[in-house]
């Protein structure tokens, strides 16, 4: 197992390691010198040198490469061009909307989708299971923005419940911030909870195939003990792929979800970011929220193996 | 009293009858063999004594345990008392009958612990005793391995252990062998006869196997088309049997073809030293892996018109060497010449044009998408260009074996399995080549299929002169057809001669155990079985 | 053969939206792109079917021009992820456990960490914003989705003997990939072309809606949605139509695809028998 994660962990690094020069090469090295792109057409010769040199883009494309990827190892993203004031201090500042905001969105549609897609194949075929499948059709048609908008107008504008948008911040009690993510994270969550719900189904009634299910049916279990002592665990491995691969649906989701609430998150700065063509901001919180979804790679592959024995020997 | 007493079983599935009025008894702690071939609804009479027949299924008659119990009319709740508890089942995939993420203590304890029979610990505890008790002794089988730990015969054991775990009057074996290799079926068949002594438990044994059914059962009923056709005691069904069908079965199971042999001294195909090891998966990222030897020093002589039989278990690399062959993969060292020439991956399409080859599976052989005339014309791209009389050629070579010329224009899932074979047959035969390799080509059929498709490849070798190299697993197929045998293990070919001195005399120690471990019919029965 | 119900129901409601691009080239109620102040924010009515936005532009007449963008953002970026993901895929397959199988698959796996809203915004952020950079965005995302699949697809099919058998007659890898690979594994890539699709139309209406794709004066569903934002309280109408347009034509290729699935895949077929 300790074996499976250390072979693991050197893949979540190369993998890292490949994303950062995608990243470098396309906003560094594409634009050709990313100081006159960044001050426009009509800058003069003497501020982009100045800018230049305020960058570090003095020097060789692979030592600017490497630079940038020792700062950021020791937490320094650079300086923003717009805010004047160090990328770091942006980030952090905004990553704990963003975030929260994702694994709420994440633990709400894993909370809906575990027991609908169970219900709807333990009931394969009667109405329940007809009314679960045609409901989750229609969320999954739903653009996640679109529902948002929908959510403010009935519970926020019409019912007062929540307010609109904004965000107390957390150092202002937890709770009225969780509150103030709650109707964004249920706009995420229910368009993922519905093809969640889908997969769990599709995959409890994969695994009721197959022959194990009915050595257990030989044995005196019960149709509902096969399910839950034999069919959920093996199901849960393809459901656990989906589940890490909705985590960059929903980080991307949350970015654009933060526009509709006025949530100050990461959304907002990379927006801001480009419209005011601030590279090293872009530059900074692409690498953030690739991070981000690589690590919830590894945490899932990891999860894999403590469900499954098989992957355990396998590096 | 009888303990199964089955009356006028009848079952259909949306419509269409499966069983028709079965009616059967078993004696407590007797074999009960039932044999049929595929779709004779064997396995299906199985499942209705469970109560776990798929959806759909409408059941008539009636299946009394014990004299009280009604099988066939108990509710749901109830049969889930009577499963595990009073009838034991095994199935035919070991390989997928058990859950691959819990330990092998767990689900043998598992039938104690569902039964309410004993508490965890305790159900472990005799979980340990039931696996001694399958032959899988605690130093190598610790309880707490996993499925994919184990081979074939190791996990049948394994769900042989949990479904005597409660010591059940009635243990129902759904081909419980067919699946495994020769050695490793005697095994189990010992397995299975001295838990039927020793436990006080009835048995219930489907098979497609007469020979199997022979040595181990009391009792035995012949299915055919959902009905039993012929039932009785063993000896007695044997000495005298009295259904054309059963007749039949019994023919084709020890099928000799006529054949006479015109072998040359001229040697096609030679293979000197052949080597071919393969790399393992990795272990570790930085770790390489021992390589395995798959083929290992193989040397052999196949000679015009010699029909040349090469036995062995799975895993003793017969595949590979046959993919060597083939051209389709390197060897490491050594050499094969086909007619004089080197044969590897490069080898001129001309040279691969004198070699064609039959496969096991004939679901597996044929592109689905293509049409038959397609598909047995695709060798012609070994020809620089096709022939022009591609069409008659096509014709020629699927009436050659027994198929119409019209049934080109149909797709492969359109016939059924022995009619496959004749294709894939015909397509080996459209190049005209010296030498056919026959890798498990009759394995996966119905005897009376079998016995069809020996026929017709022993005709084609007399009428055309051909040579076979005659890959099988099953010595009793290997004996009808061929004119010498080799047998291979690990890699290695450890005997080699006349098929007859092979069989009547064997040198070699893995000879004589896997001769010792293939079931036979009965003395002075059947054409010749294995004596 | 009888057709099933959500193929048919899917499709007729595709239809609709298809057919409503397709007519939007000759003919729309009014020019999406001309200004008409006097006529803004009408609710729905005989004039302007669906009601008329802040510049007095008739919605019904956007929406029909709408769904032209979305349907030729998402099929363009099908079309990439199928023409680059298919022979990828059936090329690491047909050199499967080498070291090429394993850099496609390791490729793969780091275009799965960028999001397509990620792509986008590396892009805008270098050539700014505008339609092709959300096709190629969402296209390149699509490229590993097609490669996995045809991958998956194809590994199946060479352990099979029919793949041996062309072998022996001589055919080469890419031969293969192409006479026997291909059509056995089309099933799969339509199915999953249909998915990709609504995912396409999706992700089409959020990369609009943020700003990063179809510029003004195009319409498109996205951006229809994003100016409705801040009317939502007094013109509830600007937020409704173009939301049933992404949610029906969505809704109408997932109701194909899943029909599709039942026809195509053998596997459920027999299961339903």
């Amino acid at each position: 197992m300790l074996r499976f994660a250390a072979t693991r962990l050197i893949s979540l690094s190369l993998s890292l390691l490949a994303a950062s020069v995608v990243i470098f090469a396309v906003i560094e090295v594409i634009p050709g010198d990313p100081a006159a792109f960044m001050l426009g057409m009509n800058a003069q010769e003497d501020t982009i040198a100045a800018l230049r040199e305020q960058l570090g883009l003095e020097g060789s494309i692979f030592a600017r490469y490497f630079n940038w990827i020792t700062g950021m190892l020791t937490g320094d993203f650079g300086t923003s061009y717009t805010y004047r004031v160090p990328v770091t201090e942006l980030v952090l500042a905004r990553i704990w909307i963003s975030l929260p905001l994702a694994m709420f969105a994440l633990i709400l549609s894993t909370l809906i989708a575990f027991p609908v897609g169970l219900i709807a194949a333990a009931r394969r075929g009667k109405p329940a299971d007809m009314g679960i499948m045609a409901t989750t059709q229609l969320g999954i048609a739903i653009p996640n923005f679109w529902f948002a908008m929908l959510l403010v107008v009935v519970f926020a504008i019409n019912l007062r419940w929540f307010s609109a948008g904004g965000f107390p911040g957390w150092e202002n009690g937890f709770w009225p911030s969780l509150k103030s993510l709650t109707l964004p994270a249920i706009a995420l969550a229910l368009p993922q909870a519905s093809i969640l719900a889908r997969i769990m189904r599709s995959s409890v009634l994969d695994t009721l195939d197959q022959d194990y299910i009915r050595t257990a049916r030989a044995k005196g279990l019960t149709r509902r003990q096969s399910i839950t002592r034999h069919a959920l665990r093996n199901a849960m491995i393809p459901v656990l792929t989906i589940i890490g691969m909705q985590f960059s649906f929903l980080l991307a989701g949350a970015i654009i979800i933060e526009n509709i609430f006025f949530l100050p998150g990461l959304g907002r700065l990379i927006f801001q970011g480009i419209t005011q063509r601030d590279l090293v901001v872009v530059e900074s919180v692409v690498m953030l929220l690739v991070f981000a979804v690589i690590t919830v790679t590894f945490l899932v592959d990891i999860a894999y193996a403590a469900v499954d024995p098989r992957l355990r020997r396998r590096a | 009293m009888s303990l199964l007493s089955v009356k006028n079983l009848t079952v259909s599935i949306h419509d269409t009858p499966i069983l028709k009025n079965l009616s059967f008894d078993m004696q407590p702690s007797q074999v009960f063999g039932v044999v049929g071939e595929s779709g004779s609804g064997k396995s299906m009479t199985a499942l209705a004594m469970m109560g776990l027949l798929p959806g759909g299924a409408e059941i008539g008659g009636t299946a009394m345990l014990g004299g009280s119990v009604d099988l066939l009319n108990t509710p749901e709740a109830v049969m889930c008392g009577i499963r595990g508890n009073d009838i034991g089942m095994i199935f035919q995939e070991p390989m997928t009958a058990l859950n691959p993420v819990q330990t092998i203590g767990q689900q043998v304890a598992e039938t104690l612990v569902i039964h309410g029979q004993a508490s965890k610990s305790e159900a472990l505890k005799i979980a340990r005793e039931k696996l001694n008790r399958v032959g899988l002794p605690a130093d190598r089988f610790p309880l707490d391995r996993y499925p994919h730990e184990l081979s074939g015969g190791q996990r049948q054991r394994v769900v042989i252990a949990l479904a005597i775990a409660l010591r059940p009057k009635l243990l129902i074996a759904d081909e419980p062998t067919t699946a495994l290799d020769v050695t490793t079926q005697a095994q189990i068949l010992d397995l299975l006869r001295s838990l039927v002594a020793e436990e006080d438990m009835a048995l219930m044994l489907i098979t497609h196997d007469l020979a199997v059914v022979s040595g181990i059962a009391d009792h035995v009923a012949v299915m055919q088309h959902g009905e039993i056709v012929e039932a009785g005691r063993t000896d007695d069904i044997f000495r005298n049997m009295q259904h054309p069908y059963t007749k039949q079965l019994l023919k084709a199971s020890g099928h000799v073809p006529d054949r006479t042999p015109q072998t040359e001294d001229i040697p096609i195909l030679e293979v000197k030293n052949a080597v071919r090891h393969y790399v393992l998966a990795r272990t570790g990222l930085f770790a390489r892996p021992p390589p395995f030897r798959a083929v290992s020093d193989v040397s052999f002589t196949l000679n015009r018109g010699e029909n040349l039989g090469l036995v062995g278990e799975s895993g003793c690399g017969k595949s590979t060497l046959t993919r060597a062959i083939l051209g389709l993969e390197p060897l490491q060292s050594g050499e094969i010449r086909l007619f004089g020439e080197p044969v590897s991956p490069a080898m001129p399409n001309a040279l691969r044009a004198g070699v064609q080859v039959v496969f096991q599976d004939p679901y597996g052989s044929f592109n689905p998408r293509w049409r038959v005339e397609r598909l047995v014309a695709e060798p012609f791209h070994l020809m620089q260009t096709p022939p022009t009389d591609s069409q008659a050629r096509v014709d020629e070579a699927l009436e050659s074996v027994g198929m119409q010329s019209s049934d080109k224009r149909k797709y492969i899932h359109e016939f059924s399995g022995g009619q496959r074979q004749r294709i894939a047959i015909a397509r080996a035969l459209i190049l005209r080549p010296e030498l056919i390799v026959l890798d498990e080509a009759v394995s996966a059929l119905d005897v009376s299929i079998r016995a069809q498709i020996l026929d017709l490849l022993a005709e084609l070798s007399d009428k055309l002169n051909l040579s076979y190299l005659f890959i099988s697993h099953d010595l009793s197929v290997v004996r009808a057809i061929t004119d010498r045998v080799l047998v291979m293990k690990s890699g290695e070919i450890v005997e080699s001669g006349p098929t007859n001195d092979v069989f009547e005399n064997p040198q070699h120690a893995y000879t004589r155990e896997l001769i010792a471990a293939t079931p036979r019919l009965p003395e002075g029965v059947g054409g010749a079985a294995l004596t | 053969m009888k057709w099933p119900r959500t193929l048919v129901f899917g499709a007729a409601l595709f239809a609709i939206f298809l057919f409503a691009a397709l007519i939007s080239f000759l003919w729309t109620p009014y020019d999406v792109e001309v200004l008409n102040i006097p006529a803004k924010l009408k609710t729905p009515n005989a004039e302007f079917w669906f009601g008329s936005d802040h510049f007095g532009r008739d919605i019904f007449s956007m929406i029909m021009v709408g769904a032209r963008t979305s349907i030729a953002v998402a099929i363009v970026a099908v079309g990439i992820g199928i023409g680059l993901g298919v022979p990828l895929g059936l090329w690491a397959a047909a050199n499967h456990g080498s070291w090429l199988d394993e850099v496609i698959m390791r490729g793969n796996d780091l275009v799965f960490a960028f999001p397509s809203l990620v792509i986008a915004i590396l892009i805008t952020a270098v050539f700014g914003p505008s339609a092709l950079n959300a096709i190629i965005a969402i296209g390149i995302f699509n490229i590993p989705v097609f490669a996995r699949i045809s991958r998956g697809g194809a590994l199946s099919i060479w352990t099979l003997d029919y793949i041996l058998s062309a072998r022996v007659a001589g055919k080469n890898a890419l031969r293969i990939s192409v006479e026997h690979i291909l059509p056995n594994i089309a099933n799969l890539l339509i199915v999953q072309g249909t998915i990709q699709f609504s995912l396409g139309i999706l992700a089409e209406a959020a990369l609009s809606y943020v700003g990063l794709g179809a510029q003004p004066p195009t319409p498109s569903w996205g951006r229809m949605l994003a100016d409705s934002q801040t009317m939502i309280s007094f013109a509830p109408h600007l937020a409704l139509f173009p939301g049933f347009a992404i949610v029906l034509t969505v809704l109408g290729l997932n109701l194909m695809g899943d029909g599709l699935r039942d026809i195509l895949d053998p596997k459920i077929r027999r299961s339903r028998q």
